[in-house]
């Protein structure tokens, strides 16, 4: 596939702050017309990735192509080609909404009629429209983020760029969003690249990636990533679970974890292992949870990290 | 290009006029300056010597603190460089497919046209100055406002642009940009100064600026719009360098 046809080429990719490697070697491409959702702990370079992507940071070394156009070479026609909306704010408080976008719009070339019909049919979509002529200061956070999200919108890029978009939305505004964004991809086949911490939207992403300090550690459909961690997780309460980790381990030479007070146990045919377990411990365990794994299970076994 | 440069321009005229204590800042204070040390010193300074002309010290001071305005807007405008940074709504202006001399033009242009705003409202102050405007003059007199304005405001952004805050800023503007005007004929003429003070005068671009000003002021006669023909070519390319460093450090301190 030619770089023209992806919708976001990465290869060789590396940052560095000082001597700190905030990416290491980081190739992947995106699709186009598909919603990827970035995974990773806080510092595992999401942030770095995006403000790469968005040419706001130097590609060293490493090369980043947006539908075809190098990021560094060729940065205003990449630049046109993304819609972002960051995680820190972006707005002029000092600005009306309508203001805003206007300005906004204008910075992609937008203008006259075509720039008012935007504006009016993306501040519908984020149903912000009792809201337009008022100052983005006098506006609550979560209204402030669909102001964001408006924003990007607007100038109708072929790679939406979000970080964190969910973030101060209340439910409804969440599910809205989604909806918008998977009519996007199928209406327009814009390609999306987002982070979040809700594990709905990442199970319903058609990629998940997770980074990890700084590298890329699994790439996958959900589905896929899911198989991966395979067999069953189970789950154990305990009044020591300190111990109990400890003795399990030794006992049946079984990597173990502790997570949230509970041991976390992850291996194929958990069902017949329950009753070894239950008939070695029965007196010290108080609980025994016993499912399949999830997206939850795959973030923990690729970062050692818990979800959030 | 053009259309980004309007959008930025347009922006920072909406926010000055919704910040009316700007206007007190970037107008109040010179005007004050200059009656304050212009009365104060009155006729301290004998007419005649010193180039103090025969309206006294209000009169020498006055094309002086027109710079002033001129100074304290460019500085004010372009400190919400900084501010634009912090508050996040840079990144949203770097990361649109606008070229980044049409965000630096509209900046500079920006802080150019409030500058002249309330330079014009200054100049209806000028009889009292024993100074009449000029009115045949006063195209020539708008140009050089103009082009010293741009010039001032391309400089404040280049160096906001380097400065990560607002108090460095203003570090840079009393160590920096206050002594240029002290040292540009503003506040006392050259001849009489100390060597090294009239050298630093002669190759301080504000001492050109502020002497295309006095000239049109007080001689808006043929002779006098000749003579501005120097200066006002020295300002200029001073604007242009301004424009281009201010277009070098986007570029530097940010890629392409």
């Amino acid at each position: 596939m030619s770089s023209e046809q992806r919708g976001l080429a990465i290869t060789g990719l590396n940052h560095y702050y000082g001597d700190r490697r905030a990416l290491c070697d980081i190739s992947f491409s995106i699709e186009p017309a598909t919603i990827t959702a970035l995974l990773g702990p806080n510092g595992s370079g999401k942030t770095t990735l995006f403000q790469i992507v968005t040419t706001l940071l130097p590609t060293n070394p490493g090369h980043v192509s947006v539908f075809g156009h190098d990021v560094v070479r060729e940065a205003n026609a990449a630049r046109r080609s993304i819609g972002v909306v960051f995680q820190s704010p972006a707005l002029d408080e000092r600005l009306t909404v309508t203001e805003n976008l206007r300005t906004h719009g204008q910075l992609y070339g937008l203008r006259g009629t075509q720039l008012i019909s935007r504006i009016r049919a993306t501040l519908g979509l984020v149903t912000l429209d009792g809201r337009a002529g008022d100052l983005v200061g006098t506006l609550s956070g979560g209204l402030r983020r669909r102001v964001e999200i408006a924003k990007a919108l607007l100038p109708q890029p072929r790679l939406l760029i979000l970080d964190e978009p969910s973030t101060g939305l209340d439910p409804g505004a969440r599910r809205e969003l989604w909806k918008h964004l998977q009519r996007l991809r199928d209406s327009l086949g814009t390609t999306v690249l987002l982070t979040t911490h809700l594990m709905n939207e990442a199970a319903d992403s058609d990629t998940v990636a997770v980074l990890h300090e700084g590298q890329m550690v699994a790439r996958g459909t959900p589905r896929e990533l899911v198989a991966e961690v395979g067999g069953d997780v189970i789950l154990v309460t305990a009044r020591d679970v300190e111990t109990l980790a400890r003795d399990i381990r030794t006992r049946f030479d079984q990597p173990v974890d502790i997570v949230d007070g509970r041991v976390r146990i992850e291996r194929n045919e958990g069902r017949a292992f329950i009753s070894e377990l239950v008939d070695a411990f029965d007196d010290r365990i108080d609980s025994v949870n016993f499912g399949k794994p999830t997206l939850e299970d795959v973030f923990l076994h690729y970062t050692g990290h818990r979800w959030n | 290009m053009l259309l980004a440069t309007y959008a930025l321009w347009r922006r920072d005229i909406v926010r000055f006029l919704r910040q009316r204590s700007r206007i007190a800042g970037a107008l109040g204070t010179p005007v004050v300056f200059w009656i304050l040390l212009g009365s104060g010193v009155g006729r301290s300074f004998t007419v005649g010597t010193l180039g103090v002309p025969a309206g006294g010290y209000l009169e020498y001071f006055y094309p002086g603190t027109l710079a002033l305005i001129l100074l304290f807007t460019a500085i004010f405008s372009t400190i919400s460089v900084i501010e634009d940074r912090h508050e996040g709504f840079l990144q949203g202006v770097l990361v649109a497919p606008a070229p980044r001399l049409a965000i630096v033009l509209g900046k500079v242009l920006g802080g150019t046209t409030l500058a002249l705003l309330q330079a014009a409202v200054f100049l209806l102050l000028a009889p009292l100055a024993n100074t009449p405007i000029p009115v045949a003059a006063l195209p020539l007199l708008v140009l050089v406002l103009a082009v010293f304005a741009f010039a001032l405001t391309g400089l404040g952004f280049a160096l906001a642009w380097l400065l990560d805050s607002t108090q460095g800023f203003h570090a840079i503007m009393n160590l920096v940009l206050f002594p240029m005007w002290f040292l540009s004929g503003a506040v006392f003429p050259s001849s009489g100064s100390a060597g090294w003070v009239q050298f630093v005068m002669s190759v301080n671009p504000m001492t050109y600026g502020v002497s295309a000003i006095r000239t049109i002021l007080t001689d808006s006669g043929p002779s006098g719009i000749m003579s501005v023909i120097g200066p006002l070519s020295f300002i200029t390319v001073f604007g242009l360098m301004t424009l281009g460093g201010a277009t070098w450090v986007v570029y530097a301190r940010s890629p392409r």
